[in-house]
This record gives structure tokens, C-alpha cells and sequence, in this order.
């Protein structure tokens, strides 16, 4: 266990050094979480399987008689088509959010489960970045899904489109991070409901995820363009119509910003939550 | 103060298993540890006493590097908790106050995920596992969940989590606060085997005075933070309450003279009066007072823990 990275050198010295080290032992965690899915996973793998199926069903089948063709970045697409990569971004985003926040919140704080990890030689900042880590590998798990259904129905391009997959990684650690720091500043379950309210259901709908936002009021587009999802259903959609250019650096680089600053903070705040 | 002591023999130096030195933490403004220290040796099994709220669950939790000390020096295997703690940890069994299974696991599982926490191998957990679960006598429920056990069967499978990687040190926080008087003596049967196992030491706090008489080496009793004394059981028992105790319901005025008159050490709580035996003629004393003073409830008992803990932290109500 040599690769340590240390977060806040001068609360580490403040807090005594304890606690404040990751090392790759966060696997420990992932494991655990592992386990207990490989228990259940004949239940866990519906919802990413038919979820797009009733998505494309309604919106795809049912709208685009009403809605035809859009254009996007200068191509004639079926509404079908635009839809589908985005239920990916927005499958990415809800595993590892509602991972991170409802079921991580319960292992801390009904099952005690960090409790009992914390009496091993398991960091606190280890737990945490295990439960991440694991949020986003539920994206991974559910894109991976989704992506074979929507796939065999031919709205995927390949070879592009095969970096959808280390793309949901990537975007569930963002969102799990975020998850996270949600739920180290949640006194209980239920207010839970708060932040997805004001965070989850405006980027599911105004994230570029149902309709081009060019033609919506100049403020919405701005708030638009700072919902971390936005960014990651751009890229998802390109790369799902075989477009890969260099301006999605521009979105990969958004996400990668929002990570760094959402889970430092994560392990910052359940530092000062659960060490007492 | 240096980490080891000389062994009677003078030929080995022993380390402390834990050394505190002025041990302090508090909360905000709260102290919870008020400036303790004490050690305890290898092979011992020391008991920290302590009504509700005393600090006991507050120091346990410092010397298994679960929260971090205020002040003072914490040693634990002669290396320091604020820079050693992931190998204290890796040598430590701990059961917490409460039972903290992992209810997505079943019974088997919560050994066998433990041990990975720890490094040990899926092979090696998977033996280790088995041989506990015999230990504890809940092989036959290896496969239920753990919802479905009884609160003595949760206590002891917390009692063979803690063992997994084969401890040096087992810190127990009240044990078998909470269970029937069965699943107690259960307890109390695997920690008297674990106590003659060669090596390990324990660390338990209870207000049970039965556990810790019949536990304990040597015990602290502490409130509000502080230690109030130090001892093994037996020698707490003689210093602070003597060889037996004489209790009287609804005491006479005639006899509560008759005890200012003999300097008789006592406790009068008003409707009971308590009178503690120093030595061999207590039996003659009880006599005495039972045929001159009293006509009915007059009980001539052994001295126990109970007596000196509450004669220490006072009788008026916890919490
Ligand atoms: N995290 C905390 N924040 C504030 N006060 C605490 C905290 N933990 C314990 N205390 C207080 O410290 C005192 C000692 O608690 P504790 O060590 O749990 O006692 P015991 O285990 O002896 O019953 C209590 O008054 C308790 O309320
Ligand atoms: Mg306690």
C-alpha cells in the first residue's frame, strides 16, 4: 500500500494525522458493495434493461410522430435517435446519484456499516472514496446494459461509440462525488428529496436531454451549460452519432473540474460529520 | 514515562498494551476525558467501570484510533495512536456498543467481508470464518441473515467479528448490555476461554459489577470523566466497603446511635440504613443489631463491586 495521496496537509496535522490517508485499500469497500450486488443482480439488471425500453417506447415512438426530424450540429436526426444517447447521460447520472446519497446513507447511518469499517485498518477517506468509487461502477454497470439494448436497436455508431463506456465511469464518479457531499450534509433521509428536487429533475429535463436548448430563453441556456449532465449528454450524443471532435474536450474537461472540486469536498465533509 | 517495565525476572522487558497518559477529549466544550491515565498489561484483562455517560465509550473510542485524542498521550502496543493507527488497528479486535453487523450480509459473510477489510485472504477467511463459527456455536446459522438472530446470537457473532485477525488487543464496550441472563453467561463462557488464551489482552467497559468482578484482572471506575480509583476487584472491595455489608429497612432511631457510637462506617439513605463490615466480627455485629435493634429486613451480605461503585459515583439517577 504504497500510493498515498494525503487531502489537507494542514488539517491533517491539526487533526492529529489520524484518518486523513487514502490508499489503494478503498478497494476493501468497492469489494463489500460487490458482493452484496452480486447477491441481487438478478433484480438489479432490469431497470437499466427496460427503462430505455419504456423511454423510447413513449418519447421516441409516441412524440416523434409530433416532433419528426431535429437538426443537430447541422445533421437531420429522428427524434428517436436524439433521445436514446441522452438515456445513457441520464442512467449515468441517477446509479451513482441515488447510489451515493439513499444507499450510501443508509450503510452510514441506519447499518453503521462505516462504524464497524472504522474499527479495521480501513481510513475514513478510504470508506468514502470505496462508496464512490462503487457508485460509479453502478453507472458502468447500467450503461453497459442499456448501451447493449439501444445498440441492438441501432442508434449507437461504432467504433465511437464504444467509448461510452469509460465515459460513465467518469460521469458517475462525478455525480457520485456529488452524491456523496450530499449526503455527508443530510441530517435525515427524507430531505433527501430537497436536492434532487432542485439538482436532479431540472438537469433530467434541461440538460439537452429532450429537446436542443438553442431555441429556450438566453439564461436557461447559461444555467444549462453549468449542469454538469448537460456536458456529459453532449459527449455521449456524439460519440453515439460517430462524432468525435475536439470540442468535447471542452465538456470532458467540465466534468473532470466538477469532480475534483465535488469529491475532496465529499471527503472533506464526511471527515467533519463522522469523526468525533 | 518509558513504554515498558521490567518483568519480575528482570530478563525481558514487556511492553504496556495501552499507555494513557493524561488522556483527554472533548467534545465542543464538553469534556467527556478529563485528564486520564492508566496502563494496561499483556495477558490482562482490564475493565473500565462507569455509570452512563462517564466517558467510557469517549476513551475506548481514542484508543482504537476511532476519534481522535484532545490531549495527552495514547499508546497502544508501545506505538503512538495519532501516527500508528492503521497498525494498532490491524492488531485490534473491537465489538462496539452497538451491534453494527452488516445487514445486507448474512451471518457467514460478515466474518468473511470483515476479514477482507483487514487483508486477509478469501482462503484464509474462509477457514477463519468456519472456526469461529464454531466457537461461537452458530455454525448452524451460518446462511440466515443477520436480522434473523437473536440479540444474543448478534452479540456473540459481533464477539467472532472482532476475532477475525486474530487480535492482540480485544476492546469490548459493553459487552452484554441489553441481553437475557442466558445469552449473558454465553458471553461471559467465550470471553473467560479467550482470557486463558496465551497473548491476548482485553479491554472492556461495563456498569455490570458481576461482569467485571468475575472478568476483570484490574478495573478503573470512572465518572464524569475522571478515574475515581484504580484496583483489582477484590482489594477494591476490601479497601472501599470491607468483608461484608448489613442493610436495615426502616432503621430505629436507637440503632441509628448505636452505629455513631460504635464509629460504624455507614451509609444512611433514610429509609435504609447500610452498614459496611470491616472484618471477622461483622457476624457478631449482625447479631447484635438483629436482636437489639431490628424486628424484620435486616440482610448480612458479602461486600460486592456493586458496593463500592455506588458508594463512589453516589446512588442519585443517570441520565
Ligand atoms: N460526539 C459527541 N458529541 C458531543 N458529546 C458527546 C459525543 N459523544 C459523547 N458525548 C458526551 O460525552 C459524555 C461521555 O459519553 P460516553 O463516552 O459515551 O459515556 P459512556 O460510554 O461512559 O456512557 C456523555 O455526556 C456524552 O453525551
Ligand atoms: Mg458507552
Amino acid at each position: 500500500m504504497k500510493a498515498r495521496v494525503s487531502v489537507g496537509h494542514e488539517l491533517m496535522r491539526r487533526k492529529n494525522a489520524v484518518f486523513f490517508t487514502i490508499s489503494r485499500r478503498f478497494i476493501r469497500v468497492w469489494q463489500r458493495n460487490w458482493s452484496v450486488y452480486r447477491k441481487t443482480w438478478k433484480v438489479s439488471f432490469l431497470p437499466p434493461l427496460f427503462e430505455p425500453l419504456f423511454y423510447l417506447l413513449a418519447f421516441g415512438i409516441g412524440l416523434s410522430s409530433f416532433v419528426g426530424e431535429l437538426s443537430y450540429r447541422g445533421f437531420q436526426v429522428s427524434y428517436i435517435s436524439f433521445i436514446a444517447p441522452a438515456l445513457i447521460a441520464v442512467n449515468i447520472m441517477y446509479n451513482a446519484f441515488f447510489e451515493n446519497t439513499y444507499t450510501s446513507f443508509v450503510r452510514m447511518y441506519y447499518q453503521k456499516n462505516f462504524d464497524a469499517m472504522l474499527a479495521t485498518p480501513l481510513s475514513l477517506e478510504e470508506i468514502i472514496t470505496g462508496e464512490i468509487m462503487w457508485g460509479a461502477t453502478k453507472s458502468v454497470i447500467a450503461t453497459a446494459i442499456m448501451q447493449s439494448v439501444i445498440s441492438l436497436l441501432g442508434f449507437i455508431h461504432y467504433p465511437q461509440g464504444v467509448l461510452i463506456l469509460p465515459l460513465s465511469f467518469l460521469g458517475g464518479f462525478a455525480f457520485g462525488s456529488f452524491g456523496m457531499f450530499i449526503t455527508s450534509i443530510m441530517p435525515n433521509i427524507e430531505i433527501f428529496n430537497i436536492p434532487v428536487f432542485l439538482f436532479i429533475t431540472p438537469m433530467f429535463l434541461f440538460s439537452e436531454t429532450f429537446f436542443p436548448i438553442n431555441h429556450l430563453p438566453d439564461w436557461v441556456q447559461k444555467l444549462s451549460l453549468l449542469f454538469p449532465l448537460t456536458h456529459l449528454v453532449r459527449i455521449t450524443r456524439s460519440l453515439s452519432f460517430g462524432l468525435l471532435d475536439s470540442g468535447l474536450l471542452w465538456n470532458l474537461a467540465y466534468l473532470l473540474i466538477f469532480s475534483l472540486i465535488f469529491f475532496p469536498l465529499a471527503l472533506l465533509k464526511m471527515h467533519s460529520r463522522l469523526i468525533k | 514515562m518509558c513504554g515498558r517495565i521490567d518483568d519480575p525476572k528482570g530478563k525481558s522487558r514487556v511492553e504496556y498494551v495501552i499507555e494513557a497518559e493524561n488522556l483527554r477529549k472533548v467534545f465542543n466544550n464538553f469534556v467527556a476525558v478529563d485528564g486520564i491515565s492508566f496502563q494496561v498489561y499483556p495477558g490482562e484483562c482490564f475493565g473500565i467501570l462507569g455509570p452512563n455517560g462517564a466517558g467510557k465509550t469517549s476513551t475506548i473510542r481514542m484508543i482504537y484510533g476511532f476519534s481522535p485524542i484532545t490531549s495527552g498521550k495514547l499508546r497502544v502496543f508501545g506505538l503512538d495512536i495519532t501516527q500508528k493507527w492503521r497498525k494498532i488497528r490491524a492488531r485490534v479486535g473491537v465489538c462496539q456498543q452497538d451491534n453494527n453487523l452488516d445487514a445486507d450480509l448474512n451471518v457467514r459473510e460478515n466474518l468473511e467481508i470483515f476479514a477482507q477489510y483487514f487483508n486477509i485472504s478469501r482462503k484464509q477467511a474462509r477457514g477463519k470464518a468456519q472456526s469461529l463459527l464454531k466457537f461461537i456455536a452458530l455454525e448452524h446459522r451460518q446462511d440466515d441473515e443477520v436480522i434473523n438472530l437473536s440479540g444474543g446470537m448478534k452479540r456473540r457473532l459481533v464477539l467472532a467479528r472482532a476475532l477475525i485477525n486474530d487480535p492482540d488487543l480485544l476492546i469490548l464496550d459493553e459487552p452484554t448490555t441489553g441481553l437475557d441472563p442466558q445469552s449473558r453467561h454465553q458471553v461471559w463462557d467465550r470471553l473467560r476461554e479467550l482470557r486463558s488464551k496465551k497473548g491476548l489482552s482485553i479491554l472492556l467497559t461495563t456498569h455490570y459489577m458481576e461482569e467485571a468482578s468475575q472478568l476483570c484482572d484490574r478495573l478503573i471506575i470512572m465518572d464524569h470523566g475522571r478515574i475515581l480509583v484504580e484496583g483489582k476487584p477484590a482489594d477494591l472491595i476490601r479497601h472501599h466497603v470491607g468483608h461484608v455489608v448489613i442493610e436495615v429497612d426502616d432503621p430505629s432511631p436507637k440503632l441509628r446511635i448505636f452505629v455513631q457510637n460504635h464509629n460504624l462506617k455507614h451509609e444512611d439513605l433514610g429509609h435504609r440504613l447500610i452498614i459496611y463490615g470491616q472484618n471477622q466480627d461483622s457476624g457478631r455485629l449482625f447479631q447484635e443489631i438483629d436482636d437489639q435493634f431490628v424486628n424484620e429486613n435486616c440482610i448480612l451480605r458479602m461486600a460486592t463491586l456493586e458496593d463500592v461503585f455506588l458508594k463512589l459515583t453516589g446512588r442519585e439517577l443517570r441520565e
